[in-house]
């Protein structure tokens, strides 16, 4: 592949010295949609959380090998984590809405970032609004509590206020499993739009969601990665018969 | 011999029943007698002092200074006293508790060592409030403040009980409370929103002021008010640190500034305690039964001040709940 945005090198991941990833090595390509699936433990989110350090937070976490994001070591000493994870945003699986007000929440990462001027800020919030396709709904209660939105709304908020951060590079960690079929179908349009701008990682139980927005797709089985290739080609005609019975529901 | 089988299943059923049916009664009765007897005595002590208590209850009574050798007039200055006290002691306890509750929760919590000063905080919570008292009396007055006034050379400014050391002993005294519960309201902070900052490119120390103790703001001030109670209501460590029988004047110091001039606190000075002045009507005066009803009225109002508080407090707790349930979405 050229020009990767995400290299994985060699990596394996510790918790509490119980192995969750063994040698993973993948490239990611840039704007595209990446999807890691996989049986419950199998590492996917241990994956995904390497890609922001996030998974430091974690008592007893040890790590082997390299991650490179624009060809630049993000385990290096030098790095600023404040820096890596305004470029490497992340939504969670549960929204996780700060109880402020719709404005403040999304305003958060812009206000960190130093940025004093409201209408510079105000600016921000309606473009990042517009982009995660919630501006419409939420443009006539700003001001008011975010937490009062439904949860689909809350969801698309935390993708808006992790857009706000500015990042290349989207981290989804199964965004729409909470979800009523109507807010997955918003989440998952907003996805396609959004691939065209940013790098997106996204994990997924649902195999069909999967097929729907993904351009690349990631088997990962009891931490280690079994396949990695064009989601077309993985769903119609896999090369690992691991992949196949995962895929079409034999086990998992 | 079927008969015979069918009424000894009978008889089991029955004696199963009764044994559920009489045990349960039992613990239950048990149970709501317990309960009575304990309201009840608490409404006998607080009833009765109330009673007694509003006969003198005024406000000429709560603001002037007593009079006539303890028998007539108020508690003016003994509650001016207490405020003072504890403001102090807020200065000084407040940021104490809630930066090391901070440390203990999100720096070290991990660490083998933050179990050490969990279980040293549990016995200075431990500690008879005598002996906080004393050691307040030993170290500030005795040592820092003695030593200080060699140092400095102000003759006797430090080296003598004061509301100063009062304040900073009552601190020490509610140190441990404010500390737990800055604690547990930090724990109730769901780890979803600090996972949340920090993704969102937030430091530590920006993720705990602006997303961590934001929330945990009303289950701070919960504890800070229970330690204020606490403090009011204790005796032994003023005892030794300038708590006085009688003041004639307030402990007060008019500073100038110019064409102004501002009563402020004297914090050198001694100064008298509401829950010291029962002790005092009660037993240091020359006829103790004269100034009965003085101290049911002190009593009283040290009572409502307690009550009053705690109330507060209720309320900042239900308001801390009413967030979290809406938060957790539940």
């Amino acid at each position: 592949m050229k020009n990767p945005k995400i290299q994985i090198n060699n990596l394996s991941v510790f918790f509490n010295y119980v192995q969750a990833l063994n040698r993973i090595t993948l490239d990611l390509p840039e704007n595209r949609v990446t999807v890691l699936i996989g049986p419950s433990g199998c590492g996917k989110t241990s994956l995904l959380r390497t890609l922001n350090r996030m998974n430091e937070l974690i008592q007893g976490f040890l790590y082997k090998g390299e991650v490179f994001i624009d060809g630049i070591n993000i385990y290096d000493k030098s790095i600023d984590l404040v820096k890596l994870r305004n470029t490497v945003g992340m939504v969670f699986q549960k929204s996780n809405l700060f109880p402020k007000t719709i404005f403040d929440n999304v305003a958060f990462a812009p206000r960190l970032q130093g940025i004093k001027d409201e209408k510079k800020i105000n600016e921000i919030v309606e473009t990042v609004c517009t982009k995660a396709a919630i501006w419409n709904e939420i443009k006539d209660k700003l001001q008011t509590e975010a937490l009062n939105l439904s949860a689909g709304q809350q969801q698309r908020l935390c993708i808006a206020r992790a857009l706000a951060a500015e990042p290349k590079i989207l981290l989804m960690d199964e965004p729409a499993t909470a979800l009523d079929p109507i807010s997955t179908a918003k989440i998952e349009e907003l996805i396609l739009e959004l691939k065209s701008n940013y790098t997106i990682v996204f994990v997924t139980h649902n195999m069909q969601q999967a097929a729907r927005i993904s351009d690349y797709t990631t088997f990962l089985y009891m931490g280690q990665l079994i396949e990695f290739g064009k989601t077309t080609k993985m769903f119609t005609n896999p090369v690992n018969k691991q992949t196949e019975d995962y895929i079409t529901g034999r086990f998992g | 011999m079927e008969f015979f089988k069918s009424i000894y299943s009978w008889y089991r059923v029955l004696k199963d029943y009764r044994r559920i049916s009489v045990t349960n009664d039992l613990a239950i009765n048990f149970i709501r007698i317990m309960s009575i007897v304990t309201i009840t005595l608490l409404l006998a002590i607080v009833g009765f002092i109330a009673v007694n208590g509003m006969q003198v209850l005024s406000w000429d009574f709560i603001f002037s200074p007593p009079k006539n050798n303890f028998t007539e007039g108020g508690i003016g200055p003994a509650i001016f006293g207490t405020i003072s006290v504890v403001l102090l002691m807020i200065f000084f306890a407040v940021p104490l508790g809630v930066f090391a509750a901070i440390y203990i929760n999100e720096y070290i919590f991990d660490k083998w060592y933050s179990r050490i000063i969990t279980v040293s905080i549990h016995t200075l919570a431990g500690v008879p409030s005598i002996v906080i008292g004393l050691f307040g009396f030993g170290f500030f007055v005795l040592f820092l403040g003695r030593n200080l006034d060699e140092l400095l050379n102000t003759g006797l400014l430090f080296g003598k009980p004061a509301m100063l050391w009062a304040s900073i002993t009552l601190g020490i005294l509610v140190l441990p409370l404010i500390i737990f519960t800055t604690i547990e309201a930090l724990k109730s902070v769901p780890e979803d929103h600090r996972n949340a900052a920090l993704g969102l490119g937030a430091t530590k120390w920006e993720m705990i002021s602006k997303v961590v103790l934001p929330q945990a703001r009303p289950g701070i001030l919960t504890g800070i008010i229970l330690s204020i109670s606490k403090a009011v209501s204790e005796t032994a460590p003023v005892l030794f640190l300038g708590c006085a029988f009688f003041l004639p004047e307030l402990p007060v110091t008019n500073l100038n500034f110019g064409a102004f001039v501002i009563p402020m606190i004297n914090p050198s000075e001694q100064f008298m305690y509401l829950s010291y002045h029962i002790f005092a009507l009660a037993t240091q005066s020359t006829n103790p039964t004269v100034t009965l009803p003085l101290q049911y009225g002190t009593a009283l109002v040290l009572i409502l001040t307690i009550v009053l508080l705690n109330i507060f407090a209720i309320l900042f707790r239900y308001k801390f709940t009413k967030t979290f349930e809406k938060v957790r979405g539940y």
